[in-house]
């Protein structure tokens, strides 16, 4: 029961976060100058999602072979490759060194 | 919708299906009932504050303590819902629905897109598909146990990574937004190690003052 409220308190919380950014965007007008770094925030927060997410697991570094997948994979969309294969790359990368047992 | 599109969010949908089948398998499997992970998944809908909460409550912990960890988690949805709100068009029903949906790849996926026209679809498209692909994975997950196994041998967790990235390096184009993410990436590695999980991209921001 204690776990069911619990779910229901985060599901809740997190619904209040995503609801309360396109209403504030709808009552708010905004210059054109915070307009664009709205935009920018999106940038920072998603890159900041890459680097944490690619290089660590809780608050340690997350081993080789996880990073060298995703830089693969970085690569590849940086040369205008498809996205599949940007995607699947850095997934085989990832499990092919794990197969020779890195991390 | 474009067939590339479809295609790009049919594949990060199967992806994020396969890290569901095994959030749903690791719940069960360090104790918690059936229903806690598929519940999660309806009611949060957001894969790292979900492993978060069940690996607390799984160790013992106090539930108040894994609700706090996954909202520091998900307050990330705030800016973004500021950000891309417009393609959540007008009228309650469409803004509850398309709030509950705001994950971080229909964001980066509708970041991707330049018209209002596409900027729409592919949110909506990429948000419904995730939504109906996490919640059979969850659900099969939790019945079905270990037939996936450990999802990092198949290189799952630098998939999430990679899909960010190719989604967001049309928007690394221009100087200032590359300097700030550079700078918000670098203040993000630099606090993990130290501040609970969440509050490290949240400081990225930071990396704003120099975009300019």
């Amino acid at each position: 029961m204690r776990l069911a409220l619990a779910s229901a308190v985060l599901g809740a919380g997190t619904f209040g976060f995503r609801f309360a950014g396109p209403l504030l965007k709808a009552r708010v007008r905004l210059s054109p100058r915070v307009e664009r770094a709205m935009g920018v925030a999106v940038v920072v927060l998603l890159a900041a999602l890459v680097a944490t997410a690619a290089l660590t697991e809780g608050h340690h570094f997350a081993g080789p072979a996880r990073p060298a997948g995703v830089a693969v994979g970085a690569l590849l969309a940086w040369r205008r490759a498809p996205f599949a294969l940007v995607v699947v790359a850095a997934a085989a990368t990832a499990a092919g060194l794990r197969l020779l047992g890195l991390p | 919708m474009r067939p590339g599109l479809a295609r790009d969010i049919t594949l990060v949908c199967v992806a994020d299906a396969l890290v569901g089948v095994s959030f749903g398998a690791i719940a069960v499997g360090l104790g918690l009932p059936l229903w806690l992970p598929v519940l999660l998944s309806l009611v949060v809908f957001a894969g790292a504050a979900q492993f978060l909460f069940v690996g607390i409550v799984g160790a013992g912990g106090n539930p108040v303590a894994a609700v706090a960890a996954g909202l520091l988690v998900n307050a990330r949805h705030l800016p973004f819902g500021f950000a891309v709100g417009d393609v959540l068009a007008t009228g309650w029903l469409r803004r509850l629905a398309g709030s509950h949906l705001m994950v971080d790849e229909t964001v980066a996926f509708t970041l991707a897109q330049d018209d209002p026209r596409r900027r729409r679809i592919a949110y909506w498209g990429c948000g419904a598909g995730l939504f109906a692909a996490w919640n059979l994975g969850v659900l099969a997950g939790a019945f079905g146990g270990r037939a996936v196994g450990d999802t990092d041998a198949f290189g799952l967790d630098a998939a999430f990574p990679a899909v960010l990235v190719a989604l967001l390096l049309p928007s690394l184009g221009d100087r200032a937004p590359r300097r700030a993410a550079g700078v918000g990436a670098a203040v993000a590695l630099t606090a993990t190690p130290w501040l609970p999980a969440g509050v490290p991209v949240l400081l990225a921001l930071a990396g704003l003052a120099v975009a300019r």
